[in-house]
Parts: structure tokens; sequence; C-alpha cells
């Protein structure tokens, strides 16, 4: 898997685990763009299970309002765990 | 936890507690204790006075959008009266750019900054409805922004807390930093009202 960087092209994970999860449903599956690390932390998935993990890099995410719901203007940043993320292959 | 909104929720976490005093892993009232240290000293005053020095001191501006963290020490201020230090992340208004900022998993909030959290910002309606249409949501709360200005919504679905910088006033300029941060408000530190 290619190193997360900023600028860098990602699709979120489609997965609705049983637990707990802070992949938001509304960005699951969507195509976003890479802005900032936000740290480094262990995820919260693993954490709510009383699982040890290591940390993992913590990513603001920023998604064009279109591409979640279809119309609007604006985008909407969220802060993902890097194993929710899925880097695009750009094919030049 | 007595004004929780789920009286279920607010029994179990009763019975919890108890559990954990009566078995002596916790001792009586030692919840109470920690809550009242993490909240000791959080006010938007905080956040105002943070937001008035980016005002008037541009290099500091520059230092608190690239490491809020830092930036904030040089006034005293900390992220690190919980269990860990929290990152902050600041992000500030521009006629091109407005930010706004919600939880929409939570309630996660500055508290050292800001202070406890309102009523609405926990409610699930601006937390489902200002990622979908925030133009319409910060016009419920009288903002109306004008067309070419952009909108940046900020969900805190991690580690992260967030701060706005709203943009300053008009016609301020012979006012000083003290009373410029009394211009600020909570409101306009979380991005759903201008200054």
């Amino acid at each position: 898997m290619a190193d997360l960087a900023p600028g860098m092209r990602v699709r979120t994970r489609t997965t609705d685990p049983d637990g707990h999860t802070r992949l938001p449903r509304y960005v699951r599956g969507a195509v976003g763009v890479l802005v900032e690390e936000a740290g480094r932390h262990p995820l919260a998935d693993d954490r709510a299970r009383g699982r040890a993990g290591a940390p993992q890099p913590v990513w603001h995410v920023r998604f064009a309002a279109a591409d979640l719901f279809g119309s609007g203007a604006h985008t909407v940043t969220v802060e993902l765990w890097a194993d929710y993320l899925i880097p695009i292959e750009e094919h030049p | 936890m007595s004004d929780h909104p789920s009286s279920v929720i607010s029994a179990r976490v009763r019975h919890v507690e108890a559990l954990l005093e009566s078995r002596g892993l916790l001792e009586d009232g030692e919840i109470d204790g920690r809550i009242d240290e993490f909240l000791a000293g959080g006010s938007p005053a905080n956040g105002a006075r943070i937001a008035a020095r980016a005002w008037v001191d541009p290099g500091f501006a520059e230092r608190l959008l690239a490491d809020a963290n830092g930036a904030i020490r040089e006034l005293g201020f900390s992220m690190a009266g919980g269990l860990q230090e929290q990152r902050l992340k600041v992000v500030a208004n521009t006629a091109e750019e407005h930010n706004v900022v919600v939880c929409t998993l939570c309630s996660c909030y500055p508290i050292a900054l800001l202070g406890p959290s309102p009523g609405w910002y926990k409610s699930e309606a601006y937390r489902s409805r200002v990622v979908r249409d925030p133009r319409g949501v910060l016009r419920e709360f009288g903002l109306e922004l004008p067309e070419r200005t952009r909108i940046s919504v900020w969900d805190a679905s991690a580690e992260s807390r967030y701060m706005v910088v709203p943009r300053r006033p008009e016609g301020t300029e012979g006012l000083s930093e003290e009373q410029l941060a009394g211009l600020v408000t909570r409101k306009g530190l979380i991005g759903t009202a201008a200054v």
C-alpha cells in the first residue's frame, strides 16, 4: 500500500462493523483528498473492544458535499484513521 | 448525570459507578472530582483571548494555524488537562472561506478553551444537518453568508479538537486586544456566528 501523503485521493472503506467505529456512515465508500496528518492513535474500533492497537496515522480527509449527498457546494473535512482509507491508484 | 436526556443510560451509569465504588476501584465521588478538574478554568473567554491575539499579531496567527498546541502555550493555555494532551486544530475565517465545527458521532469539543459545549452543539438536529446543509443551518443561526463565501465543515470525528478564529469586525482598528477579546463569542469560535 502506498504511503499516505497530503493531496492523495482515497476511498473510505464500506465495512459496517458490529461494534464501535469512528468511520461515520455518511462518508463510507466516498472519495476524498488527504489534507493533513492529525497525529497518531490506536484505532478507536480496537480500543472500544479492549484490544491494544499500535498507533497509526489519523488524517483530515476533505470530501466534496456533492460526492457525499448528491448536492451542496461546500466541503466536509472528516478525521479518519489510516485503516479506514484505501489509496486510489492514479492512472497517468 | 441527572440531566442526561436518556434516563435508561443515566441509571446504568449510576449503577456501574456504584459497583466500581463498592469494589474499591473508584473512591467515593472520584468521578465528580475528575470532571471538576477537567472543567476547571474552561471558558469561552480563553478562546476569545486566542482569537484576539491572532487578530493583532499576524506571526501568532500563522503559528496558531500551523501548530495550535504550541501557539496557545504562548498565552498560558494548554490542551493537556485531560488524560492525555489533545491535538488542537485551529482554522481561520476569511472573506473567501467560512469554517464551522461539528462532531457528528458524539459531541467532541475543546472544553479547556470554550468551556462546556452548548446544548444545540450536542443535538441530533445540529449534528446531522450542518454537514448536509451548512448554509441553511447558519441562516437559522442568523448568519447569512455571501454566495461567494465557500463553506468548510469540520467533523471532529477522531482525536483532535477544533476552534475557529472568526473574522475581525470592520471598524475595530482602535480597540485594544482586551477589548477585541470582549467581542468574540462562543458561537463565533464554533463558526455558527460572525463577530
